[in-house]
């Protein structure tokens, strides 16, 4: 008994019946895409957080300020001002730390010609790009020597670039914040989305020192908004943060027992968390896609049980030319492989589609790799097989006579 | 048990001790319900007779063609096909020689529906293992031989009943069965068509010396064999001559 053969009957049977097979294939098809496009999304938002985390840059703490309290009332974290440019330096001086950004920040209007934009306008020294990791497309981000004289210059990021200037190049040319006329020293390479959520791009940068003098003003000359600190290495990141603990406590003068004016975030811990999440996400959309395909494989042992019954007769005259019992179950469990395997491939190219649909429509980063293909394919021949079973074995145990003696 | 004959060409191709078939209902009133359909049948069919059984409906003569067939088993006794014991036959070896050593025509043809002629009779190859073409060509060769040469492409709805037959008989010989079991094989057809088959029949057991087991309620169908089997009520009632 040749098995090309037994394939061909199967075939054979499954075109006499092409609206059945096609309806049962379509339970498999949509089964198989609803997974394909599942995991490419919840792939897609794992990538999107693994890139946020990337361009926060690595080994990085955030000192925040500590809450105000104005007696019993306690103010959000970061509402005092009670970091300064000084504790900024005296971290940086720490033995496990690579580098400190102390930062602060406004929001103010911007103007170039007839264009405005409001956006972020962020304070930082020179190091605050060594420690984001972020380099410039076109031209310099400003130096040391503008920081200390605390000069009218700005580095745009690529949303600000773009709604400012449009196609002119901003390298050299003069914008205006509040009303201030700042020279543009270069423009940023595109960061993307940052972990909570926002445009990295939607901001401009500009020396602290300008920033604190001219723009923003303060109520305490000195004090910072924030700072982000740069470990030496993963391995002594737990140190760092206990230095910065006890260096920032002693320049604060907290005795012993007090509350910390400050807060320091491990921002790898949060990156775990983070990843995790996005973990949790893609196992809970791939498992509410494998129950539509759970479906379609009930479908696909429904439709063969009807196939089994309407051909009872068939089955025996078959037994009764010299089929044995084997040759039918292979006949059958084939039906439901090839229902499976042909719905599969179709889901797989609709899958395929409605992710990148997806991605175009909803703007979403969507990751289709080969492994979740093959996973998807694989899920479905199982399905076939799982289900094809059943009602092959039980066309394979009718008894002939009986078989044959059913109208 | 002696199932191994000596010689096994010498032996009778059919030989049937004490056969007994009973059926089992449930019919979900009173229990199960036993119906006796067999009793105590004996029969020898030797190689090249051509035998007809008759008896009215309910006389067993379906139920024995089934076990004659190894369609069915029986609840005692014993059947030596071509020397085998048949109940001492696996489940394969069974479908084997359903398909080897039996070719069977039945009355309401049990063609596939929806393939073509050439497919209906090339399948039982399929299952011996015979390759695609060579199974085709035996099987465009034996509908030669019945005259279906041009109707190999039709499917059976576009054939009449005597074509038909004519198929399910190519399909039954295309293996080089040794036997034929017919089941009411006219049963289905007009006097003349009838005519038609059983020469087919009468020469297939003429020049090729097959064996063939018929199963009829009418005398003239009857009177194209050369010995007669009649059931009664589940026991045979006549054996010999075909006039009785």
């Amino acid at each position: 008994m040749n098995l090309l053969a037994i394939i061909g009957e199967a075939l054979r049977a499954l075109r006499l019946n092409r609206l059945r097979t096609g309806l049962t294939m379509l339970g498999m098809i949509i089964g198989v895409a609803a997974v394909v496009l599942m995991l490419s999304i919840g792939q897609g938002a794992q990538t999107t957080v693994n890139q946020a985390i990337a361009s926060m840059g690595s080994n990085l703490f955030i000192v925040l300020p500590g809450a105000t309290s104005s007696g019993a009332m306690r103010q959000s974290s970061g509402s005092a001002q009670t970091l300064t440019l000084g504790d900024a330096q005296a971290v940086a001086n720490l033995p496990s730390i690579k580098a400190v950004a102390p930062i602060i920040t406004g929001t103010a209007q911007l103007n170039y010609g007839a264009n405005n934009w409001s956006t972020v306008v962020t304070g930082v020294t020179p190091d605050y790009f060594k420690v984001r990791n972020w380099s410039t497309e076109d031209g310099e981000v400003f130096s040391d020597t503008d920081f200390r004289s605390a000069a009218r210059v700005v580095v745009l990021g690529q949303v600000i670039a773009k709604n400012l200037f449009g196609d002119e190049d901003p390298t050299g040319k003069t914008i205006r914040i509040k009303k201030s006329p700042f020279l543009v020293t270069g423009v940023l390479a595109a960061k993307g989305q940052s972990l909570d959520g926002r445009d990295q791009d939607d901001s401009v940068f500009i020396p602290l020192t300008t920033g604190q003098r001219q723009i923003f003003g303060s109520q305490f000359p000195g004090t910072i908004r924030f700072m982000m600190v740069q470990g030496k290495s993963t391995e002594v990141m737990e140190e760092a943060e206990s230095e910065i603990n006890q260096l920032l406590r002693q320049r604060h003068r907290l005795a012993e027992g007090m509350d910390s004016d400050f807060t320091v975030r491990n921002m790898a811990a949060l990156a775990a968390v983070a990843t995790g999440a996005a973990k949790v996400m893609s196992l809970m959309l791939g498992a509410i896609a494998s129950v539509s395909l759970l479906v379609g494989g009930i479908g696909i042992m429904n439709i063969m049980l009807v196939s089994v019954t309407e051909r009872t007769r068939e089955i025996g005259i078959r037994m009764a030319i010299g089929a044995n019992r084997r040759a039918i179950l292979t006949q059958f469990l084939l039906e439901a492989l090839v229902i499976c395997i042909l719905g599969g491939l179709a889901g797989v190219a609709l899958g395929i589609g409605g992710a990148w649909a997806v991605s175009q429509a909803a703007d979403m980063v969507v990751v289709i790799t080969l492994g979740m293909v093959g996973l998807a394919f694989l899920f479905a021949s199982a399905v076939g097989i799982f289900f094809g079973f059943y009602p092959a074995r039980k066309a394979a145990a009718l008894r002939p006579v009986e078989a044959l003696r059913y109208e | 048990m002696a199932s191994v004959q000596p010689d096994s060409s010498a032996a009778p191709l059919i030989r049937v001790e004490n056969l007994c078939k009973t059926y089992s209902l449930d019919n979900g009133i009173n229990g199960t319900v036993n119906s006796q359909v067999l009793y105590d049948v004996s029969l020898n069919i030797n190689r090249g007779e051509f035998v007809a059984i008759m008896g009215h409906s309910g006389s067993g003569k379906s139920t024995l063609m089934n076990l004659l067939g190894c369609l069915d088993t029986p609840s005692s006794g014993h059947y030596w096909l071509a020397g085998r014991d048949v109940a001492a036959l696996a489940e394969n070896e069974l479908a084997r020689v359903r398909n080897h050593t039996i070719g069977f025509v039945f009355q309401g043809f049990n063609l596939l529906k929806r393939m073509t002629a050439l497919d209906n009779v090339a399948t039982p190859l399929l299952y011996a293992g015979v390759g695609r073409a060579e199974s085709r060509r035996r099987a465009l060769e034996l509908l030669r031989q019945t005259g279906l040469g041009n109707f190999a492409a039709y499917q059976p709805n576009q054939l009449s009943g005597g074509q038909q037959q004519r198929v399910a008989i190519s399909r039954a010989l295309v293996n080089n069965p040794q036997l034929i079991l017919a089941d009411e094989p006219t049963g289905n057809l007009d006097t003349q068509t009838s005519g038609e088959i059983m020469a087919v029949f009468e020469r297939l057991n003429r020049e090729q010396g097959i064996t063939i087991v018929l199963v009829t309620h009418e005398n003239d169908i009857a009177a194209y064999a050369h010995r007669l089997v009649r059931l009664k009520d589940g026991r045979v009632v006549h054996d010999g001559g075909v006039t009785a």
